[in-house]
């Protein structure tokens, strides 16, 4: 993170994002709509964004949108959509059963994740996905409110609840 | 096809009219945050389909500003919960 | 060009009913934490399904409803985590059968981390 090699690298990689973004934003419906001095705007603004926040916006800069990243990123996707399905049948069954069949406790699992940014893709993730909702992140110790306690210990709980999202994770960054 | 339009919007109905019930009864100030959250994303996903029912492209705009504000409302009370409930 | 609009009248339909399932958890659930696990979950699935839906319906829409989807999923397990956070620091305790409460131990710890801060 400290190999000051790459300010310029960042500030590219910070430019390209804070682009795409704002062509978004303004994006008119059709692509023959596009008007020049709102590209132009753009450039101008992102311009300015970079310069002013490419050490906070990105810690790997250009390295950061290889190929390979993005393969692995659309292999993350595709696990968090199959998980995200699996966690709304399972809500519903739990929502529309009179029983109300619940069983809620909190625990702890630790991370090998070291970088902020993956901690919070995984915490939203964890809270995305079936029956678990991140309470707090303390440097490496994640707290989960669990609705339907298997195991209490910690090992087993990340095993259950957070492995397969860490291993494409710790690919993306290393 | 105007008929699935009218039945989700009926349903999204039914869904605010319940979270608008916990809101009521809600015994703490966090469950009442919770049913505002819950109502604030039902109410952006209605603005959606409600811009696709009048063909009105302004209403996704106006969509995503309610969502951002949403998200910072909800940010600021659950900061001020945080220090005294 | 038709298929896409039926994928949209689709997801339209299933959006809806999760939109109204996490309004009704929310409703029946005991406690707090579960509340916030049938609302974040339910609701996210149901907005975002119903976005993309009117997205496909339209496809000239579709680039900025894939913004606001996108939005949504990111913001709105945040907002939960900062609701459950607050609630558990001003002292709401959760419900259990099981007495498993891991979180309970670092309270101290964290309270004299703000008084330095």
């Amino acid at each position: 993170m400290q190999d000051g090699k790459s300010s310029i690298s960042k500030f590219i990689y910070t430019f390209i994002v804070v682009f795409i973004i704002w062509n978004a934003f303004t994006w008119p419906g059709k692509f023959t709509d596009i008007q020049l001095a709102e590209v132009l705007t753009g450039i101008f603004v992102s311009i300015v964004l970079a310069l002013l926040t490419n050490k906070f916006f990105s810690s790997f800069g250009l390295k950061g949108i290889l190929p390979i990243k993005i393969l692995y990123f659309v292999q993350y996707l595709f696990v968090f959509l199959i998980a995200l399905i699996k966690a709304n049948y399972d809500v519903a069954r739990r929502v529309i059963l009179p029983s109300l069949p619940i069983n809620p406790g909190i625990i702890e699992f630790k991370t090998n994740l070291k970088n902020d940014f993956a901690k919070m893709v995984l915490a939203n993730s964890i809270t995305l996905t079936p029956g678990t909702l991140t309470l707090d992140v303390i440097d490496d110790t994640f707290y989960v409110h669990w609705i339907d306690v298997t195991t209490e210990d910690a090992e087993q709980a990340f095993k259950e609840i957070a492995e397969p999202f860490e291993k494409i994770l710790l690919k993306i960054y290393k | 096809m105007q008929i699935v339009l009218i039945t989700v919007l009926s349903l999204m109905t039914l869904g605010l009219f319940f979270s608008f019930l916990r809101f009521i009864k809600g015994p703490t100030a966090a469950d009442r945050t919770v049913a505002l959250d819950t109502m604030s994303v039902i109410a952006t996903a209605g603005l959606v389909l409600l811009g696709l029912m009048f063909d009105r492209y302004i209403y996704i705009d106006v969509a995503l500003i309610y969502a951002v504000l949403g998200f910072i409302g909800v940010i600021v009370i659950a900061r001020f919960i945080e220090k005294a409930l | 060009m038709e298929i896409l609009k039926y994928i949209g009248y689709g997801l339209l339909i299933i959006g809806g009913i999760f939109l109204f399932l996490g309004a009704l958890g929310i409703y029946r659930m005991p406690d707090l934490y579960n509340r916030l696990q049938a609302g974040t979950k339910a609701s996210t699935i149901g907005a975002m399904s119903v976005i993309l839906g009117v997205g496909f319906i339209q496809p000239d829409w579709l680039i900025k409803t894939l913004i606001i989807v996108v939005f949504i999923a990111v913001a709105n397990p945040l907002s939960s985590h900062a609701i459950g956070r607050a609630a558990y620091k001003a002292g709401l305790k959760p419900i259990m059968k099981t007495k498993m409460d891991a979180y309970e131990k670092t309270q101290n710890i964290q309270e004299t981390k703000e008084v330095k801060l």
